[in-house]
């Protein structure tokens, strides 16, 4: 168990090297066929095997059977994934250039949700006893709570930064170790400040519609669309901000290698301060839109640290591509294990999580489009 | 061997003042408290293990620990609660839900070991995160509100009457379980782990299959929180979701930290504060339910001010007097700074 095997006694060198490279294809053709059979057969399921009667009964049946509900099932996965990629992607972008896991990501998105639900009910009143309902909220009192939130959340994850982080700069399970501690506080701030009730923030009243998508007749929730066209929205200026801009470009840079863009008379502390800044926005924003969508409440802020990990891990850290591919594989994994297992098991679609995650770390271990460092 | 160090002096004591704890305590001590700072204690040290020893901060603890109890909960009861009610022998019961999670560490460890440093934490997190959904989706296992009337073996229990009883069963195995994780640390697979945590890339040409050795180690670690969730099901009846939530993840990490995340001893010392804190913290009137803001605060404190936790402190204290502790000290995880991703 502790030691390889010496070389065979009576093997010449080149038949054991022989012997292993066979091993070795043989075990790979049988991995592919494994990861072969677990994507195919549940598309085949979802594609043309699920019925609609019987014990192995799912809601809709097959997408042959029924494609507009699978197309709905479809552009759900989609649209959640553009939240999760809001989310992530702040949580990648911190983690590539500092080395820090931000575990008050989670944190940070609840309380962002927080701080709009606050302001708007302050702009708005409180409304009834379900909260605001969207015919009372127009556009500015959505917009508005959106910004203050996340500049909020950017504010106090600069602070933590700068309090806390700075000073430990590449110790970095020790600053894994500080957000932990902040989220304890945060969660435990916020479960005394906010309640234990669940809350949401109301849609602007022009945005809470259908939208007729002229494809097999479906009608589609417009904030769906537009939590998607944020997400693109965001995907685009990031993108452009780290490929066109100077600061993009340290940061790029300072992904690589943080020694020498320092050493090159680079201010990276200020780049740190900028990413940090940014990073936690976006926990913030997707707080405002996750509490819209869905909604705040004590115990979010774990699910939503979990969405952001499970996106990285298997994105691979510091990417955004990857994030976006993770968010995505996210997205639609969950929403289709929910919508095609028989109706009576649902609720094992969390499972359908951990097999994604499964897969990739035993597939790629450091993401599909991780680097080792 | 028998040199006398302020080490073994306080270790006799604090296992004396344990063993007689019941003379001189209230029951309430004893049987709530104490019994709660054991089991805990016997989760962080699983956790301290892998940590001192292996260079793996593992959050998946409580998952395992979760799926323990949840198994002796599931086998145990018969009737009158969620599960599956197959009103077993208590003791099948933990034969099968520690099988079962050794089974998952087995599977969980596989997954994460090509990992170290803060990839492993992010990974094992996502296992307690998931395991907690779990259980709180899946109604034919557990569900929200999870299971209840949980009942100990018929010379243990019943525990409401007979605390004392789990009080030393609880002593008995926590102190089995740290003679066991010490002599662990020295046989060759303890050696070969802390080989691995210092030099993964050097022992993998010495020939050592790493990840065997880290997913033996994290089997091994679930064994000792799979323990630990045994006999938190004995001494609560009950569990559910709640009880391996997000907040019980954290709660063991600071336990561990709030220790010292470098000696095995540390996971009873921080488990001992935690409890008393948790318990007398309601008390003083500006914190009164806010325990975790103040948890937090002094985990944080303890993180930036040091890493050795309580214990660290103790051998700084220890060290600066003239009675000096000789020998190999353990490295400190925290301290060793930055731990690379292996490849």
């Amino acid at each position: 168990m502790t030691q390889a095997a010496a070389p065979t006694p009576g093997l010449a060198g080149s038949d054991r090297a022989r012997i292993l490279a066979l091993r070795r294809r043989v075990l790979q053709a049988l991995g592919l066929l494994v990861l072969g059979a677990i994507v195919v057969i549940p598309a085949v399921w979802v594609l043309f095997l699920a019925p609609t009667t019987g014990k192995w009964a799912t809601s809709f049946g097959s997408a042959v059977h029924d494609p507009k509900d699978f197309l709905i099932t479809l552009l759900n996965g989609i649209t959640a994934a553009a939240l999760y990629f809001v989310v992530a992607s702040g949580f990648t972008l911190i983690f590539g250039l500092m080395r820090v896991v931000n575990m008050a990501h989670g944190a940070f998105f609840l309380f962002g949700g927080y701080v709009a639900l606050k302001l708007q009910r302050h702009m708005v009143g409180e409304g009834g006893s379900f909260g605001l309902s969207s015919s009372q909220v127009n556009l500015t009192h959505w917009i508005v709570p959106a910004l203050v939130g996340t500049v909020a959340i950017a504010a106090m994850g600069l602070a933590m930064q700068q309090l806390f982080l700075r000073w430990n700069q590449g110790q970095d399970l020790r600053q894994a170790l500080i957000t932990i501690a902040v989220s304890i506080i945060l969660a435990d701030q916020m479960l005394a400040h906010f309640g234990g009730v669940a809350e949401d923030i109301a849609w602007p009243r022009n945005w809470d519609t259908f939208v007729n998508l002229r494809v097999k007749g479906i009608q589609y929730t417009e904030t769906r669309l537009v939590i998607l066209a944020i997400a693109v929205g965001i995907g685009v200026l990031l993108w452009l901000w780290l490929k066109k801009t100077r600061t993009g470009m340290v940061i790029r840079a300072g992904v690589d290698d943080r020694a020498m863009v320092s050493a090159l008379g680079v201010n990276i502390q200020l780049t740190f301060a900028i990413a940090f800044a940014i990073g936690s926005a976006l926990a913030g924003l997707g707080g405002v839109i996750g509490g819209s969508f869905a909604s705040l409440a004590p115990g979010v802020d774990a699910n939503w640290l979990l969405y952001s990990l499970v996106v990285v891990i298997i994105g691979g850290m510091g990417s955004l591509g990857g994030a976006a591919i993770g968010a995505l594989l996210l997205g639609i994994t969950t929403n289709f294990a929910a919508a095609y297992l028989p109706s009576n098991y649902t609720y094992y679609s969390i499972i359908f999580t951990f097999v994604l995650v499964a897969i990739v770390l035993a597939v790629r271990p450091l993401g599909l489009f991780g680097r080792p460092e | 061997m028998s040199r006398v160090t302020p080490d073994r002096v306080v270790g006799v004591a604090a296992l004396v003042l344990a063993v007689l704890a019941p003379l001189y305590l209230s029951s309430y001590w004893v049987g709530t408290l104490l019994t709660q700072m054991l089991f805990l204690g016997i989760v962080a040290a699983s956790l301290i293990f892998l940590s001192a020893y292996g260079g793996m901060v593992s959050l998946g603890q409580v998952a395992i620990y979760g799926i323990a109890g949840f198994v002796v909960g599931n086998v145990t009861t018969n009737g009158n609660t969620k599960g599956l009610n197959l009103g077993w022998n208590p003791w099948w019961g933990v034969v099968l839900g520690l099988a079962i999670a050794v089974a998952a560490a087995l599977l969980f460890g596989a997954l994460a070991s090509r990992s170290v440093g803060i990839y492993f934490l992010m990974i094992t997190l996502t296992y307690s995160v998931i395991a907690n959904l779990t259980f709180g989706q899946v109604t034919d296992v557990s569900g929200f509100g999870g299971i209840s009337g949980i009942p100990a073996p018929k010379h243990i229990g019943p525990v409401d009457a007979h605390s004392n009883r789990l009080y030393y069963v609880a002593l008995g195995v926590a102190l089995a379980v740290y003679i066991l994780l010490r002599y662990i640390s020295r046989t060759p697979f303890g050696l070969t782990l802390q080989g691995l945590r210092d030099d993964p890339v050097r022992m993998s040409s010495l020939g050592y299959n790493v990840m065997l050795h880290r997913t033996i180690a994290f089997a091994f670690a679930g064994f000792v929180a799979g323990v630990g969730g045994v006999l938190f099901v004995w001494w609560n009846g009950h569990i559910d979701p709640a009880s391996i939530d997000l907040s019980a993840t954290i709660d063991v990490l600071v336990i561990a930290v709030v220790g010292g995340l470098y000696r095995i001893e540390g996971a009873w010392v921080g488990a001992l504060f935690f409890v008393v804190i948790n318990n007398y913290s309601q008390q003083i009137s500006f914190i009164g339910p806010r325990f975790h803001t103040l948890i937090g605060a002094i985990f944080l404190v303890i993180v930036l001010v040091s890493p050795g936790g309580l214990v660290g402190l103790w051998d700084r204290a220890v060290a600066l007097s003239p009675f000096r502790r000789r020998g190999p000290t353990d490295r400190n995880p925290i301290e060793a700074g930055q731990v690379e991703p292996s490849v």
